[in-house]
């Protein structure tokens, strides 16, 4: 009777992350059928899984709208220019905030805690005025600057810093190392989990930002992909779903391969971001 | 000063720069705007005392919006977390089928908001939507209108807004399980504590500050959402959808009030700092006590 209650308890339990793993994975499978299948098809009823006729005008068309070029141009040059700057920015301020004792450091590092608190959702309105003031609207300055100064990134690689033993870094100043040398040939070595982890954090949310750049922009010229896409949605109605489609897929696909690629890092290290 | 001071100080001063620039200084400046009636058209605001604020309290429309705000939190937040709990506890073990649920549970965390609204919006097509017609073939109950309806849009929206997130949530969850020490549970076995209660009386106390750490950023990041209503709803219909910061949008970047806006963005300020600020405190307390 136990074994019974037991099976049973072990099959539900099978079932329910079934329906879970449906659950989750449907939506993107749909989205890859749907992106090759004909606009005709998408209307019937009932829907079809499977593409009948596979096609990629869906495809064509997503990539044929006006600026699309533009738009993943775009994506890549904020989303690389973001990752760059932060890091130059944030590695030396770090190693300062960890290592080197200097008078205000806790009121300036109050300063960082609250960087990382105010969302961008607050600040909005003001930051679009002050970008017009220094008159970076018409370029994709307002789109990576703002976030220059990667707060978490700051906080997270300051810990890591600071775990790293005092004795590693005497016997290297003992051995006349500058603190240049010092910074790149024991310290980033060691922290190199976490600048991975801060390196993933920030492609993805500058890759997928919408918020911040359908603010910041007002020329086609200047939009990222995720805008773009939401354009093409306005432009084709909810007709075209092959198209958007799509384009979802063009955007998932950058996101998709380095998940794959980088799936252990991803889960440890966003795991790792809640604990603090 | 000593030369390593200010070599220092040179370390940090970019980061410092950015800070003060895009986060201390528009914090100050968005309540010195809320107290001008500055236009976009114009370029320019006049200084009107507290008329925007006396405006924004008495519109019947910022009740609703504010209201609009609190549901959507509310739902957000203990669906979010109970199912966030629910799927922590259901794939909690380390072996490739559990770990692989993790992952494709995660994967719309990494999505782009914008993809994520896009492909539910198709699959809540009202006609030829797939999610109708599992409804109606399947349960044989009526398809329902989803995000075009004044009366499900909400719903609807906070649906995939779940969708989006639990899986992350429930990531942050399973790492606080690993930090319970296994002879605590070895010792309720002894005591013939039943599953539920071992998880009531011990699993939950002890991942309770991850839990309460949750809380605080799941509310926060409800005040905040936008993509998806944008996206999905822009605000509607009827204005069922309007939150607070698609309004603070519409009245900047629409109608080009952004004095107003300020007035909405200050109100919003408050409400962020003031959960924040219970958080630091509660924090500060259950540390004292230790």
């Amino acid at each position: 009777m136990k074994t019974l209650m037991h099976n049973v308890a072990g099959i539900t339990v099978l079932i329910l992350k079934l329906v879970l793993v449906a659950i989750f994975v449907f939506p993107f499978v749909w989205m890859i059928l749907t992106s090759f299948k004909t606009i005709d098809e998408t209307n019937m009823y009932p829907p079809t899984l499977l593409p009948h006729a596979w096609t990629t005008e869906g495809f064509s068309k997503a990539t044929g709208l006006g600026n699309f070029a533009v738009y993943a141009r775009n994506s890549i040059i904020v989303t690389l220019c973001s990752i760059v700057i932060q890091f130059a920015i944030l590695i030396p301020a770090a190693y300062a905030f960890a290592i080197k004792e200097f008078p205000g450091k806790k009121l300036l590092f109050s300063l960082v805690i609250l960087a990382f608190m105010i969302p961008v959702q607050v600040t909005f309105v003001p930051v679009y005025l002050l970008m017009a003031k220094l008159g970076w609207l018409g370029t994709l300055l307002p789109q990576f600057m703002p976030f220059m100064a990667n707060a978490f990134g700051i906080f997270l690689l300051r810990q890591t810093f600071m775990q790293i033993p005092d004795e590693i870094i005497e016997a290297a100043r003992l051995d006349h190392a500058r603190e240049r040398q010092i910074i790149t040939q024991i310290m980033l070595p060691m922290a190199r989990p976490t600048l991975a982890t801060i390196a993933l954090f920030a492609f993805i949310s500058s890759w997928n930002s919408y918020f911040w750049p359908l603010v910041m922009t007002d020329q086609d010229q200047l939009r990222p992909l995720t805008v773009g896409l939401a354009i093409l949605k306005d432009a084709e109605g909810t007709v075209n779903w092959p198209a958007i489609m799509a384009g979802n897929v063009i955007l998932f696909l950058p996101i998709i391969a380095m998940f794959l690629v980088a799936k252990k890092q991803f889960l440890g290290s966003f795991s790792y971001l809640g604990i603090k | 000063m000593k030369k390593d001071h200010l070599k220092s100080y040179l370390m940090i001063s970019p980061a410092i720069l950015g800070i003060c620039l895009f986060v201390v200084y528009p914090m100050i400046s968005l309540i010195g705007i809320s107290f001008t009636n500055y236009d976009l058209v114009r370029g320019s605001g006049k200084f009107v005392k507290l008329a925007n604020y006396e405006k924004l309290f008495s519109q019947p429309a910022f009740g609703e919006i504010l209201s609009n705000t609190l549901i959507y939190t509310f739902y957000y937040v203990v669906l979010t977390m109970s199912l966030a709990l629910f799927f922590a506890f259901l794939v909690q073990r380390s072996n490739w089928f559990d770990r692989f649920v993790q992952g494709v549970t995660f994967l719309p965390h990494i999505t782009a908001m914008v993809s994520v609204s896009l492909v539910w919006m198709w699959l809540m097509d009202p006609f030829a939507g797939f999610l109708n017609y599992i409804l109606e073939e399947w349960f044989h109950v009526k398809g329902l209108q989803w995000l075009q309806s004044s009366s499900t849009a909400m719903m609807s929206v906070i649906i995939i807004n779940v969708w989006k997130s639990v899986g992350y949530y429930t990531l942050i969850i399973l790492s606080a399980l690993k930090t319970i020490p296994a002879d605590i549970y070895e010792a309720a076995d002894l005591d013939h504590s039943t599953k539920l209660r071992t998880f009531f009386k011990i699993t939950i106390p002890m991942i309770s500050p991850t839990l309460f750490f949750l809380l605080v950023v799941m509310t926060i990041s409800s005040f905040n959402v936008f993509d998806s209503i944008k996206v999905l709803t822009g605000g509607g219909p009827v204005r069922s959808t309007m939150v607070l910061v698609y309004y603070i949008y519409e009245y900047a970047f629409i109608h080009m009030r952004l004095g107003y806006a300020a007035a909405a963005g200050t109100v919003q300020l408050i409400i962020v700092s003031f959960i924040t600020f219970i958080y630091f405190k509660l924090l500060q307390k259950r540390i004292y006590y230790k």
